[in-house]
């Protein structure tokens, strides 16, 4: 392969790199309405009385809108974007009179500029009605007090969900009889773990602006992952034809499922439809750390059934999801705790899996990669290394001998074939790349400090079998160059660039020769959006499929150019040659042809999905200094090993692993969720939210262990989610390597470290 | 208030309100380099020079800045590339925001400290956050840069 599974620059490195203005609030134009929102201050309250007359005649303020603007007895919508029909329940109004948590919005205003609309925000008057919270999802199930009363709540899809109840899903799966098998099984371990609503940190904050177009249209200009998901949404939220709509996205300074949500568009939008003038609307950090779309908290309860000699023959898994006030992807992401946990171990006789996904008065949970697998692979793949413990077996043997192996049937992966899996390779690597037989579990450094070694697995998907849709619309232009139209969303991935590989492959020209456009509602192929790890391995075929219809029409034209059958040439990428006589025309004369007298359109579409989902795998191992006196750990190396199939750009998989890694990290020693009794986020800003910086990693190192996907463009499949998914277990197990106490609940901070042991000399006298 | 000051190199002269943040000064005077990223001097996507030292420009009052030279990105073009090339050759830029921020950052420690060991580097850079890289490229991309630079710049 020429252009594919080469380390090409991205498209656009240089251009971000000098700082060039690509981002949403750049291109906003100067002249603008600033639109921001006022936030209620309580978790579960009605508006009782709001009085915005002085706010709407202060100097420079164009519009107040509240409660009142909106028909509240009308049709609900949800924010997720998703497939329609879409599977989180419809629960949501532009405004509401009733305000969930603390920071739905309120009011909307909008005026000349940030300061008189700051001061316009402060002169609005409101009288709550506060009603008793939900602030804990555990007793959230049939909590007397209901989070979506009213009776416009609906839910499209059957997925459990009962606003009377307070659950926005509900579901069971199993294959075999669990408790039978339990029974039988010589160890059962019985554990729960509980995760946070992490946030995906982003460093461009959520941001969009809209005008009228020439045709009187609503033009949306949004930093998304999902332009038509967006067009959608908003059209929903209102209440106007979709065909008014265009969505597009500029360069994108970070999504990782945040922006799957269409957290903000819906507040500028209603503004520029209204006043028919241009606004924007920028999150500040505190907003997106306090009202935006992270990843859903759960508790999981696992119990796991193994032999004496290793063979783990039962997994049992409860998971219970907090989607907080709204139900955006609470019913998708629940799934994957199971699925792409269980999934991991190919020997089971039975698998039990039962969720309930419930609403409280907290931030709205959304998208965050992993999407649910991070979590549940953080409790299956703990639970395994604990096993390890009782078994008195090294825990990189006992996944040797129960893994998934290619071949296999899945069942608890909606029963889809194993088609690719370099698992055990990848196992194999991490082992030798750490010195695990040298280090495991643990060295005392001499110095107070101990260093333990810990493994985790991972498996995500390429896509949603059946239901994702990738599109690539290619053509020739003067000279012979390509365009390539997409509908993805490159958010800092490269998919541009991937894209381009695949389609420079096919082509047979340079990757510099393929210009790409995208994405815009009005002008791009559609495609289900950038999330669930689809583009690489859906639109990434979509893209070698069209390239291979454009290379006949090329061969056609070409053909007729020389007078022969198109039977009788063949393409080399620069030259349509005769293969009867020798006689050739090159791209560019093809090219130019095509723009004179002709009727042979230079120009391919291919839409495709596949009905699997085949997963990457990989494994990961870290090794963890901790500082048994006062807890510090740090994470002095992590490497990992990734089949991903081929990787289409290996430096570009490369640091979506080390960025993924890092931010499982992160997740796993320093980023927390905490509430006050009152329900508010105490991390609101980056200085309480702590992301790793550079100073909190030694050194990560990923290696590739590739199978080969048949169903993917050349052999790929995906890799920007399952990146994040080992370090909670693999860590988690190095700190109980180094310093004897398992942790059960993230993130590991020092204070836990500390009274974890203080806890373990208790019970050790 | 006046305002006088540098911006890249061509002089400024013009009224402010006191409480005008830097930062905003200077994306008014189309210099859209200069990114926020947070509103609490922790990510240092805002990073500009006020007399060719780093300085966090969301933090930091226009008015401080009358008298002194300020640079951005926007006026160090030649200088970034020279060494960017070597980050986008990791592919190491990902999504690109807090790129300005770290270049000039980057360059800042360049020119203090032209052979800084990987300690030295990882303290420098530490307050300018990046999401998507895990920072290991970016490393790799400045390796390799002083690399080449002690080589002599030739290729």
């Amino acid at each position: 392969m020429k252009t594919v599974n080469q380390p090409v620059q991205k498209k656009d490195a240089m251009q971000l790199l000098g700082g060039q203005p690509v981002y949403v609030n750049d291109l906003a134009p100067e002249e603008c309405l600033i639109v921001k929102l006022l936030r209620s201050p309580h978790p579960n309250a009605l508006i009782a009385e709001i009085d915005t007359e002085a706010a709407q005649r202060a100097a420079g303020i164009e519009a107040v809108y509240t409660w009142k603007d909106v028909p509240q007895d009308g049709v609900r919508f949800t924010l997720a974007g998703q497939t329609w029909p879409e599977p989180s329940p419809q629960d949501r109004l532009l405004l509401d009179r009733h305000v969930r948590f603390v920071g739905d919005p309120v009011a909307i205003v909008a005026g000349r500029n940030e300061r008189c609309v700051d001061r316009a925000l402060r002169m609005i008057k409101v009288k709550y009605e506060v009603l008793d919270a939900v602030l804990d999802f555990r007793t959230a199930k049939d909590h007397p007090v209901l989070v979506h009363p009213e009776e416009n709540w609906e839910a499209l899809c059957d997925v459990g969900a009962d606003n009377k109840r307070n659950l926005c899903a509900r579901d069971a799966d199993q294959k075999g009889d669990v408790d039978a098998v339990l029974a039988t099984c010589d160890v059962v371990l019985e554990r729960a773990y509980h995760t946070k609503a992490c946030q995906q940190t982003m460093m461009e904050p959520f941001g969009a602006f809209c005008s009228i177009d020439t045709y009187g249209r609503l033009h949306i200009v949004s930093s998304t992952q999902i332009v038509f998901h967006c067009r959608r949404i908003v059209a929903k939220a209102l209440g106007i034809p979709k065909s008014k709509i265009r969505v597009e996205k500029p360069r994108i300074g970070g999504g990782f499922g945040a922006k799957q949500t269409a957290v903000m568009e819906i507040y500028p939008a209603f503004v520029t439809w209204k006043t028919k003038k241009t606004s924007k609307l920028i999150f500040s950090r505190k907003e997106c750390m306090t009202a935006s779309s992270p990843r859903h908290e759960m508790e999981m309860q696992v119990r796991i059934g193994a032999m004496k000699n290793g063979h783990i023959r039962a997994i049992d898994l409860y998971t219970l999801s907090n989607t907080g006030a709204y139900g955006e992807h609470g019913p998708t992401t629940v799934g994957l705790s199971a699925h792409k946990s269980i999934s991991l171990y190919g020997k089971l006789d039975a698998f039990r899996f039962e969720s309930d996904v419930v609403y409280t008065n907290r931030m709205s949970a959304g998208a965050y990669r992993g999407y649910g697998a991070t979590q549940g692979i953080y409790a299956v793949e703990t639970a395994v290394n604990e096993l390890a413990e009782q078994l008195g077996m090294d825990p990189i043997r006992l996944r040797e001998q129960n893994i998934v192996r290619e071949g296999d049937t899945m069942m608890a992966y909606y029963g889809e074939p194993n088609t690719s899996c370099a698992l055990d390779r990848c196992i194999a690597r991490v082992k030798e790349m750490i010195g695990w037989d040298e280090k495991y579990p643990c060295r005392d450094m001499g110095n107070g400090k101990v260093r333990g070694v810990g493994i985790g697995l991972a498996m995500q998907g390429s896509g949603i079998s059946g239901v994702d849709v990738g599109s690539a619309a290619l053509k020739v232009n003067d000279e012979g160059f390509y365009t390539l139209r997409i509908g993805a969303a490159d958010m800092g991935t490269g998919c541009d660039t991937i894209l381009a590989q695949i389609a420079a492959e096919v082509l047979e020209c340079s990757v510099d020769e393929v210009t790409v456009f995208g994405a815009d509602t009005d002008a791009s192929p559609y495609d289900s959006g950038s999330y669930a790890s689809s583009t690489t391995f859906v639109t990434g075929k979509a893209v070698e499929y069209a390239a291979t219809e454009l290379r006949e029409k090329i061969c056609a034209l070409g053909a007729r150019m020389l007078g022969c059958e198109a039977q009788a040439v063949s393409f080399d990428g620069e030259r349509v040659l005769c293969e009867l006589d020798g006689r050739s025309v090159s791209r560019a004369e093809i090219a130019s042809a095509s723009q004179c007298g002709n009727t042979i359109a230079l120009e391919s579409s291919y839409t495709h999905s596949c009905p699997t989902s085949p997963p990457p795998f990989m494994a990961g191992a870290a090794e963890v200094e901790v500082d048994l006196e006062t807890g510090e750990t740090q994470v002095i190396q992590y490497v990992a090993a990734v089949d991903c199939g081929t990787p289409v750009n290996p430096n570009l998989a490369r640091v979506q692993a080390e960025g993924g890694i890092l931010q499982g990290i992160g997740m796993t020693l320093t980023e927390n969720i905490t509430y006050n009794q009152d329900g508010k986020v105490l991390e609101n800003s980056l200085m309480q939210y702590k992301i790793p910086t550079r100073q909190d990693i030694g050194h990560i190192r990923v290696e590739f262990e590739s199978s080969y996907e048949k169903l993917g463009p050349f052999g790929a499949k995906s890799i920007g989610e399952v990146v994040i998914n080992t370090p909670l277990p693999a860590v988690t197990a190095a700190i109980h390597n180094a310093c004897g106490v398992w942790f059960r609940e993230l993130p590991i901070t020092p204070e836990k470290i500390v009274l974890g042991q203080m806890e373990k000399r208790k019970i050790s006298t | 208030m006046q305002l006088t000051l540098h911006l890249n190199g061509i002089p400024i002269c013009e009224e402010i309100a006191p409480d005008t943040l830097l930062l905003d000064f200077l994306r008014a005077h189309g210099c859209k380099s200069v990114k926020r990223g947070c509103e609490t001097s922790n990510c240092g996507l805002c990073t500009v020079f006020l007399d060719g030292r780093p300085i966090l420009s969301c933090s930091f009052l226009a008015a401080r800045a009358d008298g002194h030279a300020v640079t951005t990105l926007e006026g160090l073009q030649e200088e970034a590339k020279e060494f960017t090339a070597f980050i986008a050759d990791q592919g190491a830029e990902q999504c690109g925001f807090c790129n300005p921020g770290f270049v000039m950052n980057a360059l800042a420690l360049f020119r203090e400290n032209s052979d800084p060991d990987e300690t030295e580097i990882k303290e420098y850079l530490a307050g300018n956050l990046c999401r998507c890289s895990g920072y290991e490229g970016q490393l790799r991309g400045i390796k390799n840069f002083l690399e080449w630079k002690k080589r002599g710049g030739a290729s």
